[in-house]
């Protein structure tokens, strides 16, 4: 499906969601309210024409610094794909410094978990109505959010205690009926 | 290392030279390889360059067997208890060798999640610079390390940077 059908279906399929799209580098970016970000991912999911079975990529920006941006500080970008109809497509949700959540796409797609616990843990970014959000990347003694463009980059925590895990492993132990 | 006697099969020596000897020409090392170097380091193993040609083969993956712990790669501030950790299993004496400009300086990571240096959480021994170094290089720091055995004196000891760090296991 070219980017022009793609638009146009996604107009018809999810009336007054699409903000407003910009089509470059060979890429379709469409802008959606970051309310209805899970039901519209959930919709290009379920659709049998658009098919969007594998999230690519999810990304968090900070747009504090950038060029000319006046708009809200925090954006996340979600990289779609359809492997039976081979097309892309990107959707752009941008949030406010106050209040930096977005609805979490862990439901949907399983890798979502991770992408979005590491946007929480570089980005302080919340995903609401995801199972277990806690820090990846980082220790869990850790303050403060790296990849913000405030956070001084050298500035180094020591760890004094490994982490058990065992919040996730009782998880994994249930499933396979051990506990 | 002694005194040979002329009509007599011994000689004469001194106890701890002995031992030092025997330490020094059976290295164990234990290789805490978290990055490139230690695939570096599985050269310096290996028949080409051989380490075992100074008594250093005989790799053990157990702190409880290994009194020669080589640190090969970056050291995050999550794998730093760790590093204590497995340092503080190993019996005396025990020697630490940090190989590569990552477990030295912390390399170019420049940033907040890295290390600066492993001497900033176990004492060390010798250096080794190169990102990542040649296996000569690894083989000119058992030799180094050998001779730290061996004359104690003449080297610097273990060097450790800042005060030591709380760790709580």
């Amino acid at each position: 499906m070219d980017h022009p059908t793609l638009l146009e279906k996604l107009n018809a399929l999810l009336p007054g969601k699409v903000l407003g799209s910009t089509d470059r580098f060979g890429s379709l970016e469409v802008a959606v309210d970051r309310k209805a970000l899970a039901e519209v991912v959930g919709t290009l999911r379920n659709d049998q024409d658009l098919a969007f079975d594998m999230l690519i990529d999810l990304v968090s920006i900070d747009l504090s610094l950038y060029p000319g941006w006046t708009g809200d500080r925090f954006a996340v970008n979600v990289l779609l794909k359809s492997l039976p109809k081979n097309h892309r497509l990107q959707l752009k949700a941008t949030a406010p410094e106050d209040d930096p959540s977005f609805p979490s796409l862990a439901g949907l797609y399983a890798n979502a978990d991770w992408l979005e616990r590491e946007a929480w843990d570089q980005m302080g970014l919340k995903f609401t109505g995801h199972p277990n959000l806690k820090r990846i990347l980082n220790h869990h003694e850790f303050v403060g959010h790296p990849l913000r463009k405030d956070y001084p980059i050298t500035r180094r925590q020591w760890l004094s205690a490994n982490e058990s895990l065992m919040d996730e492993m009782d998880v994994r132990l249930k499933t396979k009926g051990y506990r | 290392m002694g005194v040979a006697h002329e009509n007599f099969p011994a000689m004469t020596t001194r106890r701890d030279a002995v031992v030092a000897w025997g330490r020094k020409n059976s290295l164990w090392p234990l290789p805490f390889g978290t990055a490139c170097c230690a695939i570096e380091f599985m050269g310096a193993v290996s028949s080409v360059f051989d380490i075992s040609r100074f008594g250093a083969e005989l790799v053990r993956f157990s702190p409880r067997q290994s009194d020669l712990l080589l640190v090969a790669g970056t050291v995050t501030f999550k794998q730093a208890p760790i590093l204590r950790q497995i340092w503080e299993q190993m019996c005396e004496p025990k020697w630490v060798i940090s190989m590569g400009v990552c477990a030295s300086a912390g390399g170019f990571y420049n940033n907040y999640c890295t290390v600066q240096g492993i001497d900033q959480v176990i004492p060390v021994d010798v250096y080794i610079s190169g990102c990542p170094p040649r296996p000569e290089a690894i083989l000119d720091a058992v030799m180094k390390l050998q001779d730290k055995i061996d004359r104690p004196g003449a080297h610097p000891g273990p060097q450790f940077k800042v005060p030591e760090p709380k760790f709580n296991y």
